[in-house]
């Protein structure tokens, strides 16, 4: 594990993250949170964990994503805070 | 000093995980549209994934696939040498789960906006109470 490329990537997912809860428009927070999974894809391929890194890549920066994007297509991208 | 630098610094990727936490936390309480305290439990739920599979990684530990040589017949495997890879087997399940139960929140989110025309929870509540 390259502990400063671990640092570095594990403040973009905080910044992912603040940013993906505090945009104010639901496909901004869809991309975001798309963003958001694939740096936790890569912590954990820094980490030494391949097997979860394809999962996370493959099910949670794909099909969550396009979950995401599906339901905000059906609903509304308006949000208050 | 020295109790700073070994508790608080060398182990600075747990703090990282408990900022990402309280980040989720703070969204399912205090955010008022549906979807974004979805948001916020999918970023409690991988914290907490992060903090597992960082217990199973070490210091100089490679990927945990054992080294063949070909033709090289018995030799002695080394398993300082591999990360552990009990809690990546436990943390894969975690993954599916989190996000089938987030394709299942959608699905709610999107029967609650096609009945009450909001996703927003205050409006959701006097509509409520109106009907």
């Amino acid at each position: 594990m390259i502990w400063q490329l671990d640092l570095a990537i594990l403040t973009l997912v905080i910044v992912c993250a603040i940013a993906a809860i505090s945009v104010k428009d639901l496909l901004g927070t869809a991309i975001l949170f798309g963003a958001y999974s694939f740096m936790m894809c890569l912590l954990w391929s820094i980490m030494a964990a391949v097997d979860v890194a394809f999962t996370e890549a493959s099910v949670g920066a794909g099909v969550s994503t396009v979950f995401f994007v599906a339901a905000v297509f059906r609903t509304t991208r308006r949000t208050k805070d | 000093m020295d109790f700073l630098l070994t508790h608080l610094v060398a182990k600075y990727n747990f703090w990282l995980y408990i900022i990402l936490m309280m980040i989720g936390l703070y969204a399912m309480i205090a955010k008022n549209n549906l979807i974004k305290k979805l948001v916020g439990m999918n970023i409690f739920q991988t914290a907490i994934i992060l903090f597992y599979v960082s217990i199973g990684s070490k210091r100089g530990g490679t990927i945990p696939i054992v080294e063949h040589i070909a033709g090289g017949g018995e030799h002695a495997i080394n398993p300082t040498r591999y990360v552990n890879p009990l809690p990546h087997v436990l943390m894969l399940t975690a993954i599916v789960v989190s996000v089938s139960t987030f394709g299942v929140a959608l699905a709610l989110a999107i029967k609650i906006y096609q009945r009450y025309k909001t996703l927003e929870e205050d409006e959701l509540l006097t509509r409520i109470r109106e009907s």
